[in-house]
């Protein structure tokens, strides 16, 4: 065994870039929620960039270490203590058998990505080392981390000189003033031309209510619809549909007031309109996005999508090549 | 029905086969699906049919949106000339209803509910115009029930009554949704069925609870070894009402590995099932039962 969990904090679970194949059946991809983050981290450890990690959210657990290891922690601004002495984060770090790893207070962001060279070791689920917790499925016993538990790594591939960095312009995180960009789709035509452009003029907050599963958010005004007559099947509330498949990225907003987006341990389908998706290239922001923080949504066509997402490559291939 | 395609992001097309549920509009979902699915194009990772829509998850790095969906509308007619024969099973899944751990739920969160001073069934066989719970239940279980989606989470068939659509059961969700539902409870919304394959949120009305697992992440289960989840669509499901005792029996045989669930393979036929879906349906029921 190499990490005793001493605490395990809010909800820190093994993670990589997750379990596609197997939505048809309601088993979603899990994996990272901000991937970009959990990329870099694998990179500044040696690890191939899809390498099971642990994800902290909030409050960051504390580890003792059985044995020397390489480290690095991207992502959420919680600042890294090895044996209570701050280190910096998005970067690599030496640690040695019996010190231990801990947190500070969440100064920004959400989701701490921890990397040890090597990788956690668990096994193979389908594919993927990630942890679905509402179907008990990968990761550690299916399950968030408890204290006592005690994690294996796999044998380290390359190595990385400590101190290696990733420049802070090269870092990704939501900023101050979020700003998801959404293309308009699915259901869109169920809500009033105006209850759509308010959606994109309003200012919302997260709600409580903020996991894998979804972020949901509040403060908007409530959509207007389309009156129709219900399809048979759909239910009576103007916000039902027949029940479908749902996109990750999807925003559903249940009787028209809160708006939900899905993310990478989503429901696979239900019988709640979505007026749209968040495109790929800002789900990552959604995993750093804290309860009560402020976002708005912004409309964007796919040749925005598409040249965003490029961007973001764009971006994690400089990194790629720093390191 | 009118087939309308939307781009769901940058990575998934979302396909709506019809805008209400009908048998038809799920086999033109699902032979799509099928179509898609036998063409393997490069670049699409995930096909999930579901009640009469659909949705593909590609990478758009690999094919460009626009290009995918031009094959899917290319599909459109050969799904539209498939046949709507399908190779399948039927599956009794014993159900004890009217339960004991439902009923304790219902009554947790009877204030999120339309009628407070009753339970579930009760208000499921008012609306639907049964005189009694009992006749309800014989409704629910007299006819078998078509998987026409697996989903919400994992494992989770959506069931779709195999009769008449003024036959059909109809129910309202919860006024809202309930923190908390027992594993493998039997649940109705709107006119479809569902089985809880774990235990957590939900909003579907509760009628009873099945001792037969059909999803086990450990595959320890024995006819889960093969594969976690046991339900996939176009399965087809007859609910046989049992009691405590019989429960407790399947119970304990699901734990001690002697449990095999009555399961036997059947060829449906949607034009068969249109024009007599009595005479369809007693045909289904005597290969499951041998006769």
């Amino acid at each position: 065994m190499a990490l005793d969990i001493l605490k395990p904090g809010l909800a820190t679970a093994v993670q990589d870039l997750g379990r596609p194949g197997y939505y048809n059946l309601g088993i979603p991809l899990s994996g990272g929620m901000d991937r970009f983050s959990l990329a870099a981290a694998n990179l500044l450890v040696g690890n191939d960039e899809g390498d099971a990690v642990l994800e902290a959210v909030f409050l960051g657990p504390e580890i003792r270490f059985t044995s020397d290891a390489v480290i690095a922690v991207a992502g959420a601004d919680m600042p890294v203590k090895i044996d209570g002495i701050e280190q910096p984060t998005w970067t690599t770090l030496a640690i040695k058998a019996n010190q231990v790893l801990s947190f500070g207070f969440l100064k920004a962001g959400a989701r701490a990505y921890i990397a040890i060279a090597g990788g956690i070791d668990v096994p193979v689920v389908l594919g993927s080392r990630s942890t679905y917790a509402l179907g008990a499925l990968g990761g550690y016993q299916g399950r968030t981390l408890k204290a006592g538990d005690a994690l294996d790594l796999l044998p380290a591939k390359r190595a990385v000189a400590v101190g290696t960095t990733v420049e802070p312009d090269l870092r990704r995180g939501p900023g101050a003033s979020p700003v998801l960009r959404v293309l308009p789709g699915l259901y869109w035509h169920r809500i009033t031309a105006e209850a759509g452009k308010g959606f994109f003029e309003d200012t919302w907050k997260v709600a409580p209510e903020a996991d894998r599963i979804a972020y949901r958010f509040r403060g908007g005004r409530p959509l207007e619809f389309v009156p129709r007559e219900p399809p048979f099947g759909a239910g009576s509330d103007p916000s039902n549909i027949v029940d479908s498949c749902y996109p990750y990225g999807s925003i559903q907003v249940p009787a028209g007031t809160e708006p939900i987006v899905l993310h990478r341990d989503a429901v696979s389908g239900g019988g709640y309109f979505m007026l749209g998706t968040v495109i790929s290239a800002d789900m990552d922001l959604i995993g750093q996005l804290q309860p009560n923080q402020k976002a708005r949504f912004a409309v964007v066509a796919m040749e925005e999508a598409l040249a965003a997402r490029k961007d973001v490559q764009t971006q994690f291939a400089q990194i790629r090549a720093t390191l | 029905m009118t087939t309308r395609y939307s781009f769901g992001g940058d990575e998934h097309i979302f396909v709506e086969v019809n805008e209400e549920m009908s048998l038809d509009g799920f086999f033109k979902s699902l032979s799509m699906t099928n179509a898609v699915r036998d063409m393997k194009i490069a670049g699409v990772t995930e096909i999930c049919p579901a009640n009469a829509s659909f949705q593909i998850k590609y990478d758009p790095d690999v094919i460009a949106p626009d290009d995918l969906l031009v094959e899917l509308k290319r599909l459109e007619s050969v799904a539209d000339a498939a046949d709507s024969t399908l190779s399948t099973r039927i599956i009794e899944m014993p159900v004890y209803y009217n339960d004991p751990w439902t009923h304790e739920t219902q009554m947790r969160f009877r204030e999120r509910h339309q009628d407070p001073t009753g339970t579930d069934l009760q208000y499921a066989a008012r609306i639907n115009g049964y005189a009694t719970i009992d006749a309800f239940i014989a409704a629910h279980a007299g006819s078998p029930w078509f998987v026409s989606m697996v989903g919400f989470v994992a494992g989770l068939p959506f069931l779709y009554q195999m009769v008449e659509r003024d036959k059909q059961l109809q129910t309202p969700k919860y006024l809202r949704p309930r923190t908390d539902t027992p594993k493998l409870t039997i649940g109705h919304g709107g006119c479809f069925g569902a089985i809880y394959s774990v235990r957590g949120a939900g909003g579907y009305q509760m009628f009873g609870i099945t001792p037969m697992p059909i999803y086990d992440p450990a595959q320890e289960i024995s006819y889960l070894r093969d594969f976690m989840i046991f339900f996939k669509p176009g399965d087809i499901v007859k609910f046989k009402p049992i009691d405590r005792a019989e429960y407790d029996a399947v119970l304990a045989a699901v734990a001690d590995g002697t449990f095999v669930p009555l399961i036997k393979p059947v060829t449906f036929s949607l034009d068969e099932f249109k024009a007599d879906p009595q005479a369809t349906n007693a045909k289904l029921l005597g290969v499951l039962h041998g006769a």
